[in-house]
């Protein structure tokens, strides 16, 4: 599926349709992920190659069928866990444990 | 983000509509968000002040920051020669945290025009501007701003004369770009707070152009 001179995320002259130019407001998950984004590359346990490592590993269909912040957060999970911050079976309890609180965003907020 | 907008038809303050995420099913994303989170403040790794902070922090930045550093340099010869030669060093004297990303300014000027793209990922000024507009970060933006610009400036309304060069300069993680505009004809009289006030975010990635220019 690779070419490795000219990856899927190597999009540079590709030829493509017009500019879709409708923007949205950032929603506060979306918010969140950006700052642990940053603060997790503060807190020194990975870079930002690290994060787009990981985004390129994803393949062109998760940059087609997942938002930015989508990414982002898969990203910053495997960031986090390949640094040992946690544990992807603490990942999956802590995961079951928000579901389990409501249907929404909102709801789940401990 | 205000959830009552039974009242706004769909739209946000900006006018854009809310996307669904604001107000949907919770989705396997946003669950690992949480997680993540809680994740991380149950470990001692950070406060949700933190977290708050950091939001805070980038809620604060927008495009009002570069244009009072692109009116400074219209305004004040010697600032505009250090934003060129070092635009980091240049933003933080203005006292904008940019942290250590390496800001490089590219002038426009009657005969040459220049744009900014990250072809590789979404690479921005964000620390100056705040984050990047939505098109900036999709695949026709990435894809065909070098390889037909003037086509794609037409779309954003800047029909560029063909005797002006195109620059295009691709972004990277460590090297940001941002586009000082030139300054329009007729602004002599305007001080430093009136030209600010002409500068776009579009204008600084060079999808655009100064009010009234």
């Amino acid at each position: 599926m690779d070419d490795p001179e000219h990856r899927w995320h190597d999009m540079g002259g590709d030829a493509a349709g017009p500019v879709p130019m409708d923007g949205h407001d950032f929603a506060i998950w979306e918010k969140r992920v950006d700052a642990l984004v940053i603060l997790g590359q503060q807190r020194g346990h990975f870079t930002v190659d690290g994060l787009r490592r990981a985004l390129e590993d994803m393949g062109e269909a998760a940059f087609n069928e997942m938002t930015y912040y989508e990414r982002w957060v898969a990203s910053l999970n495997q960031n986090l866990i390949e640094a040992g911050v946690y544990s992807l079976e603490e990942l999956g309890a802590k995961m079951e444990e928000v579901k389990a609180r409501g249907d929404t965003y909102g709801a789940v907020q401990s | 983000m205000p959830h009552d907008h039974h009242d706004h038809d769909h739209l946000s303050p900006s006018g854009h509509p809310y996307r669904k995420d604001n107000d949907g099913a919770l989705s396997y994303w946003q669950t690992m968000e949480v997680a993540i989170r809680e994740l991380m403040v149950e470990k001692g790794e950070l406060t949700p002040a933190q977290i708050q902070a950091q939001i805070d922090a980038m809620d604060a930045r927008s495009p009002a920051n570069g244009a009072a550093v692109v009116a400074r340099a219209w305004t004040d010869p010697e600032f505009k020669a250090r934003l060129l030669a070092n635009g980091s060093d240049a933003a933080r004297e203005m006292g904008f945290d940019i942290g250590p990303m390496h800001l490089v300014a590219v002038e426009n000027t009657e005969d040459t025009h220049n744009l900014i793209v990250c072809t590789l990922c979404s690479c921005y000024p964000r620390n100056l501007l705040g984050l990047p507009p939505d098109w900036y970060k999709t695949r026709e933006y990435r894809s065909r701003a070098v390889r037909e610009p003037r086509a794609v400036l037409r779309e954003f309304g800047v029909d560029l004369p063909a005797d002006v060069t195109l620059r295009v300069h691709d972004s990277t993680a460590d090297m940001r770009y941002i586009v000082l505009p030139a300054r329009p004809a007729g602004t002599e009289n305007l001080d430093a707070t009136a030209l600010a006030k002409l500068v776009t975010r579009d204008s600084m990635i060079g999808t655009g152009l100064p009010k009234g220019a």
